[in-house]
């Protein structure tokens, strides 16, 4: 299955190169051109000589991640995290560096703590990574400061419809996008894969310059806090009612014509769909929308839960929702705005 | 010491990581013991408390010898079911808050049914909140099915454990949940197996015990059941780590640790001391001023008194899911038991007198 394939492949911002040759092997037979840009975004382009105007479809090939900063005298790995991590979710972990050696995030047993000691969150620069190495000399032979670790976490079927894994942010939107360069449309198109979102939507403010596309669809996977007791309208978005179209975010305000769009397209085809309602966060449209003179973008999201840490959880129904409404969405451009069947005649 | 020796005692230490078995909820594990120890020994039986016991008769059946080591592991327990289908949980033994989020775990309804403790994301967070450990009574688990479904399989008062498997770190290293006290269970392998070729007078008892992590409730009864002429107990100590320089001296891979203080008989100590430095086994001293806080505490005062000693593998980060340890530790403590029962005197009297 191409998400379990994706999720458990390991690649932080600046070290995508795993994601992105699995990606480049996956699209190979089932589009035009294919290049690696100068900071590692991978960009695919399908029908290209089509007429009519050219839409980007992007996602991030980068998950969050922890660097190897330091090794201590006795042989522990000090870290920072790639992208946004909240320490407390990292003690009592398993994680992976360099593809083959196991490390774990331990903490000071509960026996040798003051009661107080146990209500305060451990912070980054009290935690370490044990390789069971015996002294700096050998964990400095195993590990090298700059490497990366990454949660050990299987991607498998979760309760009725759901599948739980890590990086489902963003690498359901690497296999959406994938899944739909297999697929034939009467329009160009450019593929982005992108890097270095979660450290600042960087890969994506080169690509938008280098591809000016006339519009860009970015696919992403979203915060979902619907749970428990939480009140309603603190859960942006909620697992099993479809993508979330996004309106405003920290990054970036979405055509208002687009939206609509969208949204009638959904309804008219009867794929769910539900808003972002929210405005945490912010992702790779930010960064396109104010490309060159300004590219109208929207943002198609499948909603996770707990999402940027080791364990996630989506919807499979709201994954085929995206993939579907997207699909549409492609198959309405020559109507939309008009692409020429005589180009695309010419170019057969 | 032999490939094959720490290859199968990884193996079933790795099993019995893997396996659920809450105090009180040991029956799974204790399975899985009794099934192992069966060929080791001439026979194999359990008791109302759940402990399980593995008798090896000696050449003379002159006393009878304990060994314990506690099976059961801290885990949770399902406290209220949401009207959304979210659980909410308490902790059976001392579980540390801050090992609990953002963790996979098994909830033992009619059938073993993943969930996961889930986190809000950095995203909704404000910087304060980041300072605070997350209290377990703000928890909850996802199970990730409909309150209908849940109400088939789970009900409040099923018992949770982390799902974890075990991993290889470099050296012998190895780390999981429940190395507290399951290396234990198989410390009693190593030692059952090195006796098989080794003469000892006396029958040896291997008690795998129920409910430590609550009270030491399965030493207690087993040892009252038994009451052995002699008892070692096999448990795990901790081990430094940068974070508990100055509290914790006793380093992983440098040999079990044989206690002494108030708990322990002054002889048993003695004797397990000589007999590393005759088999040219490492070992380090725990001194312990106290309460062992392990079934050697309950086993001493047991009927008209036991005399007891205490073996424990150097474990980092216990009660969190990645207990650590070196194998090489588990493997010297086995060996050294079992040469501590082999070089006992026939008239035990001799060795435990004041």
């Amino acid at each position: 299955m191409l998400l379990k394939r994706l999720s458990e492949l390991n690649g932080t911002s600046g070290a995508e190169g795993l994601v992105r040759d699995f990606l480049r092997q996956q699209i190979e037979p089932v589009v035009d051109t294919i290049l690696v840009d100068k900071i590692g975004n991978l960009i695919a382009t399908k029908n290209g000589r089509l007429s009519g105007p050219k839409v980007m479809l992007s996602a991030h090939m980068d998950e969050v991640a922890l660097m190897i900063v330091d090794i201590t005298s006795d042989g522990f790995l000090k870290f920072r995290s790639v992208g946004g991590i909240d320490a407390r979710i990292l003690v009592s972990k398993a994680v992976k560096i360099n593809e083959t050696l196991v490390g774990v995030i331990g903490a000071k047993a509960i026996h040798l703590q003051k009661r107080s000691e146990r209500q305060r969150a451990l912070h980054f620069e009290q935690l370490y990574i044990d390789i069971g190495a015996k002294s700096k000399e050998e964990a400095a032979g195993k590990v090298k400061l700059g490497d990366y670790a990454y949660f050990i976490t299987k991607c498998e079927p979760f309760g009725e419809g759901l599948y739980k894994g890590k990086a489902f942010d963003d690498r359901v939107g690497c296999a959406i996008l994938v899944e739909l360069l297999k697929n034939d449309y009467d329009a160009p198109l450019v593929a982005a894969f992108t890097v270095q979102e979660e450290i600042g939507l960087r890969g994506a403010k080169v690509v938008a310059y280098t591809l000016v596309p006339d519009f860009a669809i970015v696919i992403e996977g979203t915060v979902a806090a619907d749970v428990s007791d939480r009140e309603e309208e603190g859960w942006v978005t909620e697992l099993g009612k479809g993508p979330a179209c996004s309106l405003m975010d920290r990054t970036a305000l979405y055509n208002p014509e687009l939206i609509q769009w969208v949204a009638d397209l959904a309804h008219a085809r009867k794929i769910p769909l539900q808003f972002r309602r929210g405005t945490c966060g912010g992702n790779d449209a930010g960064p396109i929308q104010v490309s060159k003179s300004g590219i109208p973008t929207i943002v198609l999201s499948v909603p996770c839960r707990y999402i940027h840490s080791s364990v996630s959880i989506i919807s499979e129904k709201d994954y085929t929702a995206c993939l579907n409404l997207v699909a549409e969405l492609l198959k309405e451009l020559p109507r939309k705005f008009g692409v020429s069947s005589i180009a695309k005649e010419e170019n057969v | 010491m032999s490939n094959e020796q720490m290859q199968s005692a990884r193996e079933f230490l790795s099993l019995l990581s893997a396996g659920s078995g809450v105090s009180g909820y040991e029956t799974s594990i204790a399975s899985m013991v009794q099934e192992r120890f069966k060929p080791l020994t001439d026979e194999v039986s359990c008791d109302v408390v759940g402990n399980v016991y593995a008798l090896k008769k000696g050449n003379k059946k002159r006393a009878k010898i304990m060994l314990a080591a506690h099976m059961d592991e801290i885990g949770l327990i399902v406290k209220k079911i949401d009207s959304r289908g979210f659980l909410r949980f308490t902790s059976i033994g001392g579980v540390d808050q801050r090992t609990l989020l953002s963790q996979e775990v098994f909830v033992h309804g009619r059938q073993a049914v993943p969930g996961i403790i889930g986190s809000l994301p950095p995203h909704l967070l404000q910087t304060k909140d980041l300072d605070q450990a997350v209290k377990m009574e703000d928890m909850v688990i996802d199970v990730g099915l409909s309150v209908a479904k849940i109400n088939e399989v789970i009900q409040v008062g099923d018992v949770i454990t982390l799902r974890r498997e075990t991993y290889s770190l470099l050296n012998n290293v190895l780390a999981g949940k429940s190395l507290d006290d399951r290396a234990g269970v198989v410390v009693m392998m190593v030692c059952l197996e090195e006796l098989s070729r080794l003469q000892h007078t006396h029958d040896v008892i291997a008690v795998a015990t129920t409910q430590e992590e609550v009270g030491v409730r399965g030493a207690l009864t087993s040892a009252y059941t038994l009451n052995p002429d002699l008892a070692v107990a096999i448990d795990v100590t901790h081990a430094s780590t940068p974070d508990t320089k100055g509290q914790v001296s006793l380093e992983l891979g440098k040999g079990p640790a044989v206690a002494l203080g108030p708990n322990i008989h002054p002889a048993i100590y003695q004797h397990l001391s000589e007999t590393a430095r005759e088999q040219r086994l490492p070992i380090q001293i725990e001194p312990i001023p106290g309460a062992s806080g392990t079934d050697a505490w309950a086993i001493q005062v047991t009927q008209a008194g036991i005399p007891t000693g205490l073996i424990s593998i150097p474990l980092r980060y216990m009660h969190t899911s990645v207990e650590t340890l070196d194998m090489q530790d588990v493997l010297n403590s086995g060996k050294l038991l079992a040469y501590f029962i082999a070089s006992l005197p026939d008239d035990l009297e001799e060795l435990i007198c004041y």
